[in-house]
């Protein structure tokens, strides 16, 4: 039985492994839907409205992308991911894309083979505890309680922090960011560590996120991006460009309210190839030439996108920071269109 | 009715693999046995091709790479700075502690439910029936998280133990006090109890890196020589009890042989107890045991026990009631009754079916990841799977490793119940 058992599963993973190697833009096409990983619920960057559809800054990619292959921004089947089920669940091919605040690292890029397409949002990892704790700073942490998710490179942050600056720490691991807020909430732990956009994301649902504060220090590099799998560089270049595209419409200042109208001819050639009306960028990439046109239509442009989600009029309150265009001083900054 | 008297002589041929009962059952077997290979062959074949696909190889190089996260509760040396085999075995070591700890307050409660529940006392009877029913009919996991969430939201806080200035100038007392004249403190964060310390140590010695504390060792020797003089004494009494019909007074002498070895060593050694002081965010000092530890204890406890009582009740039910009559006929008290002559036999019965549920408590141990107990499953199977992305080869390891253990746990009490199985000759 226990013999049966183990080989049936063996036999599931192969299966789902085999389907891994097809290309993927023929599967979505074929399936008429795109399957797409995201948080199982971080208010600001992937967690279901009222109504059940999913919003947010990370599920904007899965849109834009659904929008310039299928046309539809709606045909999109959420795969809600935990930190530890995240890549399984891309490498055997259950989901065509991830797209979940996940850091490109170099061994998830070139161990784990896969491919991150780029960097929609340059976070870092920072803390966050009560008030009333009496905290200003990171290094006065000694001998706390953190609350950490394990299966992220925070773990591993959070380790060295504390090593570099000479200091003790009781993890509490968790799964979640559910959990993570509960167990911080219950007083199970000290601090809770996390990428800083991801502790205001989850300080704006809390019932008194004025008795909490994110301690300033940030203790690590996290570029968080969209990632496909390695084998298939065909599907990783459309989500590649259709992120690009989203962040270049900001730089040129093309929106959802103004790109039909831009889409009849500009005198810029840049926005004219970009968004078919000049050359033909589209069939490069497998798709037809109205393809960016699509996505921005669908999302709105990264900065659009940014201000409805987690924005400063939004609970969640992100300045842009390192992620405003590199002309206003950030770091986005797209090859060109050309 | 025909008997064929000779067996017929008639060379081998091919057709009797088929046709002759002789073969048959032979046919069968190969054909099965090469049936199942080629399906084995088939899998392996397809896992191999498939990881080249994938462009994954299959090694275990990184058990001996740094581990660079950190686990809360280590028996064994560990830093972050140890190797993922390390961090594997502080899981291995959380696991074996969970299921001894498990198995052993089980059997305790389930052997006296097993009983209870067969009380001529109605009510007594009853309680027990809704335990077991209770206990043994609600998923395992519930009880785990119903343990946690009890564990965490109904205790206070280390900071609320906490007295400030303000408070002895008002008057007023803290939130919460420590139990146990100032030597438990009970938190949401785990159960602090005092630690027991030696101030003239005897050091300690490392085999492959575990640091084994002489000082333990020289306690188990005291107990072991005062549980021998004891029973040298009491083997004395019963010869001179023999020879003389007179049993001498011994209960001082044996409680001096009790006694004396254990209590003069720790005297001698300098024993006392650390207890643990609020310091910081957390209290420090003591033992911290922490409350996934506690709530995964507990429920495993108490739903094992579920079971291990209803086997107790089948075991002392398959003894005969003439046992317990001719028992009471030779003018044997009930409870001597239960402890001379029904559970001796009942045991023969009991412990085939206890094997297996001393199996189930420690696979069940596994359920610790839903109350982030590291253990074997949160370090090797969690962790380390995740930062080294290497699935097939940590769900393997940690199959074999479970396996092992289960071949282990059982084979030791085949032992045991080879010992009190009934002798026939």
């Amino acid at each position: 039985m226990k013999k049966s058992a183990f080989l049936g599963t063996l036999a599931a993973t192969t299966v789902l492994a085999g389907f891994a190697s097809a290309a993927t833009l023929d599967d979505v096409k074929a399936r008429g839907e795109l399957i797409c990983g995201v948080n199982t619920g971080l208010v600001g960057f992937a967690a279901p409205d009222a109504n059940g559809n999913w919003q947010g800054f990370d599920v904007a990619v899965c849109k834009a992308v659904a929008a310039a292959v299928l046309g539809d921004a709606s045909k999109v089947k959420y795969v809600p991911t935990t930190g530890e089920t995240r890549f399984t669940a891309l490498a055997s091919g259950e989901i065509d894309l991830l797209s979940r605040n996940t850091t490109w690292t170099f061994s998830r890029d070139t161990d784990l083979k896969f491919t991150f397409v780029g960097v929609n949002y340059y976070d870092g990892q920072g803390f966050m505890v009560r008030k009333d704790l009496g905290v200003s700073s990171a290094k006065e942490l000694d001998g706390a309680t953190v609350c950490i998710q394990t299966g992220t490179t925070t773990e591993l942050n959070l380790a060295d922090f504390f090593k570099v600056n000479n200091m003790t720490y009781q993890p509490v691991p968790i799964n979640t960011n559910a959990e993570g807020e509960q167990q911080y909430l219950a007083g199970a732990c000290d601090a809770y560590t996390t990428d800083a956009s991801g502790l205001a994301a989850t300080r704006a649902v809390f019932a008194d996120p004025e008795n909490h504060i994110i301690l300033p220090e940030i203790i690590s590099k996290e570029p968080l991006g969209p990632l496909v799998r390695h084998g298939d560089d065909q599907w990783a270049d459309i989500v590649r460009w259709t992120l690009n595209a989203l962040i270049a419409a900001e730089e040129y200042g093309v929106t959802s309210a103004n790109v039909e109208e831009l889409s009849k001819g500009t005198n810029n050639p840049e926005i004219n190839r970009m968004l078919g009306t000049e050359g033909d960028l589209g069939t490069m990439i497998g798709l037809d030439k109205d393809w960016a046109k699509r996505a921005i239509a669908a999302t709105g442009n990264y900065g659009e996108v940014f201000a409805a989600s987690i924005g400063e009029s939004t609970p969640i309150g992100l300045a842009r920071g390192l992620n405003a265009q590199w002309t206003q001083g950030g770091l986005l900054y797209t090859p060109p269109f050309r | 009715m025909t008997v064929v008297t000779d067996a017929p002589k008639d060379a081998f041929r091919p057709s009797m693999l088929i046709y002759d009962t002789r073969y048959r059952s032979m046919t069968i077997q190969i054909v099965v046995l090469l049936l199942f290979m080629a399906g084995a062959a088939w899998l392996v074949d397809n896992i191999v091709k498939n990881l080249q696909t994938l462009g994954k190889d299959f090694s275990f190089a990184f058990l001996w790479y740094r581990a660079g996260y950190d686990i809360n509760q280590t028996l064994i040396p560990y830093t972050n700075d140890s190797t993922h085999g390390r961090a594997m075995f502080v899981g291995l070591v959380n696991t074996i502690l969970v299921s001894v700890m498990g198995c052993v307050s089980a059997t305790i409660i389930g052997v006296f439910v097993g009983i209870l529940r067969l009380s001529r006392n109605w009510l007594v009877g009853r309680i027990m029936t809704v335990y077991v029913e209770t206990f043994r009919n609600v998923p395992l996991l519930l009880w785990i998280l119903v343990a946690l969430a009890v564990f965490t939201e109904i205790t206070p806080a280390p900071n609320q133990f906490r007295v400030t200035e303000q408070m002895i100038a008002e008057g007023t007392e803290p939130e919460a006090t420590m139990s146990f004249f100032d030597s438990i403190a009970i938190t949401n964060r785990g159960t602090y109890v005092p630690a027991p310390e030696v101030s003239r140590s005897l050091g300690s010695f490392t085999i492959l890196d575990v640091p084994i504390s002489l000082n333990v060792l020289a306690f188990l020797v005291a107990v072991a020589i005062a549980v021998f003089g004891y029973r040298a004494i009491k083997a004395h009494a019963s010869r001179v009890q023999e020879a003389t019909g007179v049993r001498p007074v011994t209960w001082w002498k044996s409680l001096l042989m009790l006694l004396v070895p254990p209590v003069g060593l720790l005297v001698a050694m300098g024993f006392h107890l650390s207890y643990p002081e609020l310091a910081g965010f957390n209290f420090k000092g003591g033992i911290n045991v922490s409350n996934a530890l506690m709530s995964l204890w507990l429920a495993l406890t108490l739903y094992t026990a579920a079971f291990i009582a209803e086997i107790v009740r089948a075991g002392i039910m398959a003894i005969s009631k003439g046992q317990t009559e001719a028992a009471f006929a030779l003018g044997l008290r009930p409870g001597r009754t239960m402890n001379l002559i029904i559970l001796p036999q009942a045991l023969r019965v009991i412990i085939p079916p206890l094997i297996s549920q001393y199996l189930n408590l420690m696979k069940n141990s596994s359920l610790a990841i839903a109350v982030s107990y590291m253990d074997l499953r949160g370090t090797l199977g969690g962790i380390t799977l995740n930062q080294t992305g290497r699935e097939l080869e940590c769900i393997l390891l940690m199959m074999l490793i479970y396996l092992a253990l289960s071949l282990l746990i059982s084979s030791a009490m085949n032992v045991y119940n080879n010992a009190v199985k009934l002798k026939e000759r």
